[in-house]
């Protein structure tokens, strides 16, 4: 199982890089417009939040499934000549991985500051995983009677055999696992931007009905549309940006399990790419999961965060549904995860929320609850009661850990512009 | 010859380009489970590819396996998303891990095949069916045509071997 990784990111760039600005639109079933509309809004106010005019702009990227519209027309659109673009296609594990790309290429001078975008209509135009009405009387040809041919289409379907062999090797539980939702519906439950704010139980979780076992339908994350962005520059230029910078200590980009897209053919199937992965984020960063404070993962499935929390090392292999249901990663807990929600409860955006959720971490400007200051700056209370705050205290460092599927994964840490931790 | 067929109302057509996979149905076609095994390394591989992941040589010659082995996990759908498989819920995701190269060339490693758990004639398993198997129950392909020449390989419960009193399944049921 294990095997050398070679470590390709260059450790001279840590800390060098920040992101400067986060844009995003509401998260809702029914936006009402392209993902022409929705890229440029989230692009526009990620511009504004960092303090920069669209003329301070001359890169941008973004990734898709062909469900959106490209940088070129969003750049037009805003009046940004551009120096640098590209448009790649990828899902889950793909906003950390661009930002390495993003850094990459202002070091190489071929532009100096990058936005990020992703926009989808997720719910009323291109459900993930081709489910909907389109494409489930398409013929079947080649590779796809290994997967459409036998009912295996939908992410669920596709993951539930790493899901479930879990459950067999360890012994982990629904009732463990439930919590991840349980938790992020928590902090969704302070979150007035996430699509669903009610806060579930356990039992809740258990008794919706099963999609594909082991997965309930609460295991599995919502569908909405939305856009998002992040701005990246150069530390020095981040310091003339609006808000205290988040720099970028270490970056992962679609790390793989051996045998790419066939992972269940290699090794134990409960391992993920995350095994991989970590030995590239945590020396890159120079800290290790203990030193984390908040942490991003990707929750297109109640699983997926307990797998790659897990493999990324915040608890023992196996252990992960101990941790899931510790209260380690509530608001409050030693160390919260998906303040925001996450997939499961704010929206689904294939990645880029959580890392937006965790900059505002980092900036500790992460409350839309607490009373405002004269100043205009939230006064955080600590209290995480249903309605309350979900700054997390004192938090100097972020991990985000993307998703693409269990042979594949990207992952970032962050640290606030002042952290003596950090660097 | 272009593979062309129906299997639960889904057309199948597997063009002349693509070789692996056409090779793959065929053999299906005669009853028959085939993997590559690579002329370089000798390892098996599944699914088809063109290279062999081991040694990355691309000659092959097709051999049959036994078609024997067990289940390694699974999954149970019973939210239909294909229109062809709502009659079918619940129905069975099986991962099934061949008694051949187990644990080669690395531990853990091995020849795992998903497909659908059916009964000897290729019908997708009833729910007491789906309801007996799990994880480590002994399995065996069975074929059911989709064409003139080619079939889709499924698995059945291998009445010749002894099965593990309890096969570990999701609880609570």
């Amino acid at each position: 199982m294990d095997r050398d990784v070679d470590s390709t990111t260059p450790k001279h760039l840590r800390g060098k890089y920040a992101i400067v600005g986060i844009g995003e639109t509401s998260y809702t079933r029914g936006s009402g417009c392209t993902t022409r509309a929705l890229g440029t809004r989230a692009v526009s106010a990620a511009i504004t939040d960092a303090g920069l005019t669209p003329a301070d702009v001359d890169g941008m990227m973004s990734y898709s499934f062909n469900d959106s519209t490209q940088s070129p027309t969003i750049a037009g659109d805003l009046g940004i000549r551009l120096n640098f673009h590209m448009d790649v296609y990828g899902g889950g594990s793909s906003i950390e991985a661009l930002v390495g790309i993003a850094m990459g290429v202002i070091e190489a001078g071929m532009c100096k500051t990058v936005v990020i975008y992703r926009a989808m209509n997720g719910f009323s135009q291109v459900r993930i995983g081709g489910t909907g009405g389109r494409g489930t009387r398409a013929g079947l040809s080649g590779d796809s009677l290994f997967t459409r041919g036998i009912g295996m289409m939908s992410a669920g379907q596709m993951f539930c055999h790493t899901f479930m062999r879990h459950m067999y090797d360890y012994g982990t539980t629904s009732e463990q696992v439930a919590h991840v939702k349980v938790i992020h519906s928590e902090h969704a439950s302070n979150n007035p931007k996430a699509f669903y704010q009610n806060r579930v139980s356990v039992e809740d979780v258990l008794r919706s009905r099963m999609i594909v076992k082991p997965l309930h339908l609460l295991d599995c994350c919502v569908e909405t549309d939305n856009g998002t962005a992040i701005v990246v520059t150069s530390i020095d230029r981040a310091k003339d940006c609006k808000h205290i910078p988040v720099v970028i200590q270490s970056v992962v980009g679609r790390c793989m399990k051996p045998r790419a897209d066939m992972h269940y053919q290699s090794g134990p199937i409960s391992t993920v790419a995350g095994h991989y992965a970590k030995d590239i984020l945590w020396p890159n960063a120079g800290v290790g999961p203990q030193d984390i404070d908040v942490t991003g993962s990707y929750d297109a499935f109640t699983f997926t965060t307990l797998l790659q929390l897990e493999d990324y090392g915040f608890c023992a292999k196996g252990e992960g549904g101990d941790y899931v249901s510790s209260g380690v990663m509530r608001l409050g807990g030693a160390r919260p995860n998906n303040t925001s929600g996450g997939h499961l409860c704010e929206g689904y955006t294939h990645g880029v929320n959580m890392v937006i959720e965790n900059t505002r971490q980092l900036r500790h400007d992460i409350d839309d609850s607490c009373p405002q200051g004269a100043d205009g700056k939230r006064r955080h209370t600590f209290d995480y009661a249903e309605g309350g705050c979900r700054q997390v205290k004192d938090a100097e460092l972020s991990a985000n850990m993307g998703w693409g599927h269990p042979g594949m994964g990207s992952a970032m840490v962050m640290a606030r512009g002042d952290s003596a931790r950090g660097v | 010859m272009a593979v062309e067929g129906e299997y639960l109302g889904m057309q199948v057509f597997i063009d002349d380009l693509d070789q692996e996979n056409q090779a793959f149905y065929k053999h299906c076609g005669k009853h028959e489970l085939r993997l590559q095994q690579c002329d370089e390394c000798q390892l098996k591989r599944f699914p088809p590819t063109t290279a062999c992941p081991f040694c990355a040589s691309v000659e092959v010659t097709w051999k049959k396996v036994s078609g024997k082995g067990t289940v390694y996990s699974y999954g149970e759908v019973h939210h239909a998303i294909q229109m062809a498989f709502r009659e079918h819920t619940p129905y069975m995701l099986l991962l099934v891990e061949l008694d051949e190269q187990r644990d080669v060339p690395n531990n853990y490693d091995g020849l795992r095949l998903q497909g659908n758990l059916a009964t000897i004639d290729g019908v997708l398993a009833s729910p007491d069916l789906v309801k007996s198997v799990g994880i480590g129950t002994r399995v065996k392909v069975a074929f059911k045509d989709i064409g003139d020449d080619a079939a889709m390989p499924l698995w059945v419960v291998d009445e010749d071997e002894d099965q593990p009193e309890t096969p570990w399944r999701y609880s609570p049921e």
